[in-house]
């Protein structure tokens, strides 16, 4: 998948989570949590549907390494290549 | 003959609309079926009949608002089944609570019989309303509809309604699925970057009238709590590292659709410890309190829509880890697609507001009554924390009970805080 592909996955699916959430509005460098209101569970749905479209399975531990949209892509990128 | 009436769906719910029937006449109904959508202020309530029978005629047709306890249908040989008693709640069946000050509209309005009178005397806004179009701003759409829906990701604002009033019904997404309207897999993908957000941007918005009224109903329940009940709060700070840890080791050895949240041991602990001190556990009505016969805890779920539902977990002390996962998974889906069950929002014997997320460290809570306690937790953070004469960094949560004073005393109370404390101390025995 490409970078541009995996953006649109993510935000599909906060769109998904968060159907309130204005896309437009969001800033792909900042934490993705903070601006759209993202729960545990929010975040845990989330990374349930990037498993299912892509088939990476996230450990926990690098729960931290998806903050932002940008760290999300970048982390998917070199996982969903493979 | 059994009258089933429009039940009341919360504490301050006066009317309610009949959105759809599940069943119509000569069906056969059980305890527990869901036999009709209402429309409340709040969500919309698949609605549980409380009784065994046959569906003998329906009195209140779909797109009709009633006030609570109209006589919606008649079940022929429909015996209140024994169960219907194990919960000492605002049960489904009594139409008002004797112990709810009634707001004036209910009391003024007669029970109407068949055929059905609609209300005449509209207080703010008109009660009789018909089917709204999905033109007012809230989707409408059975829930059966939005459960399909949402499985299979289907845009909603590409499926034509049918339904009364628009509403789109199973049959409306099944044509939608054959036209293929769904978006299976990935169609999103293959947009170019810069139309991303149109693409997948949801075309509901919750009408200002739709957040009003939700604002209304949580103003009434918590005017009223803090207008009648006599608070009192106790906290104490929660060692989590033994949980947390015990999580993560377990975390690690499932894939991320099975993990488990911190939030499921929180709510095994209230629901044993209710278990411990039963006066936590049940509601003060007719002047004495009422201790629930099963503990059902009210999970505060935010609605996304602005405004909040804390719908019931059914016996909670019962269930396993896992079990609760995911009926929490279930009613955060639920409460956000604004689709909830009678027995969800009626049922609750004790909540629990977690409202830690947002980055606060402590809650106050405020009782929903009748209930008689509200137990808070805040976020996790870590602490300088002696143990054993030893100092050392560990992850506190603080916990909080707010307690009606009517139904317990302090003492109870911190008895209780201090047992969900060793609870979350040994969490491979949640």
């Amino acid at each position: 998948m490409t970078d541009n592909e995996l953006r649109v996955l993510i935000l599909r699916e906060v769109g998904n989570i968060a159907p309130e959430t204005d896309l437009d509005q969001i800033d792909p460098a900042s934490n993705l949590r903070e601006q759209v209101d993202l729960d545990s569970m929010d975040m845990l749905n989330l990374l349930i549907a990037i498993h299912g479209a892509t088939g990476v399975d996230i450990p926990e531990a690098d729960y931290a390494k998806m903050a932002s949209v940008d760290d999300a892509v970048a982390y998917l990128r070199t996982r969903v290549s493979q | 003959m059994a009258e089933f009436c429009m039940p009341a769906l919360g504490a301050d719910m006066v009317a309610g609309t009949i959105l759809e029937w599940a069943v119509k006449p000569g069906d056969h109904v059980k305890r527990g079926d869901i036999i009709a959508v209402v429309d409340t202020e709040k969500a919309t309530i698949e609605v549980e009949v409380f009784i065994t029978g046959t569906i003998e005629s329906i009195l209140v047709p779909a797109g009709e608002m009633v006030p609570v306890g109209t006589a919606l249908a008649l079940i022929r040989d429909g015996e209140v089944s024994a169960p219907s008693r194990e919960v000492a709640t605002p049960p489904v069946a009594a139409p008002t609570r004797p112990a709810v000050p009634k707001p004036a509209i209910s009391t003024s309005i007669p029970r109407p019989v068949a055929p059905v009178t609609p209300m005449t005397r509209p207080p703010a806004a008109p009660l009789r309303r018909e089917i709204a179009p999905a033109a007012a701003g809230r989707l409408r759409i059975s829930p059966v509809a939005m459960r399909m829906a949402l499985e299979m990701k289907i845009d909603l604002s590409k499926v034509e309604g049918t339904g009364p009033g628009g509403a789109i019904g199973k049959a409306d997404i099944e044509r939608a699925v054959k036209s293929g309207v769904s978006a299976p897999a990935q169609p999103a993908v293959v947009a170019p970057a810069p139309p991303v957000a149109a693409e997948v941007a949801k075309p509901s918005v919750a009408s200002a009238e739709r957040k009003l009224a939700m604002r209304r109903a949580i103003a009434a329940a918590m005017a009223r709590s803090k207008r009648e009940i006599p608070h009192y709060y106790l906290s104490t700070s929660i060692d989590m590292a033994n949980a947390l840890g015990w999580l993560q080791a377990e975390n690690l050895k499932r894939p991320v659709n099975e993990r488990l949240l911190y939030s499921v041991f929180l709510l095994k602990a209230v629901a044993l410890a209710a278990r411990q001190i039963p006066e936590m556990n049940g509601f003060w009505i007719d002047n004495q309190f009422k201790p629930g016969e099963a503990i059902h805890v009210g999970v505060a779920i935010s609605s996304r829509q602005g405004g909040l539902i804390a719908p019931a977990m059914h016996d909670v002390d019962k269930k396993s880890l896992d079990e609760i996962m995911s009926s929490l998974r279930e009613l955060v889906k639920r409460v956000r697609a604004g689709i909830l069950r009678s027995s969800e929002i009626a049922d609750a014997t004790i909540t629990v507001s977690s409202l830690g997320e947002q980055g606060v460290e402590s809650v106050f809570g405020v009782i929903y009554p009748p209930q008689v306690a509200l137990v808070g937790f805040g976020k996790i953070v870590e602490r300088p924390w002696a143990l054993n004469g030893m100092l050392g960094v560990r992850p506190i949560i603080m916990t909080s009970l707010a307690a009606d004073h009517r139904a317990s005393d302090g003492h109870r109370g911190g008895l209780f805080l201090a047992a969900i404390n060793s609870l979350l101390q040994e969490p491979q025995k949640l």
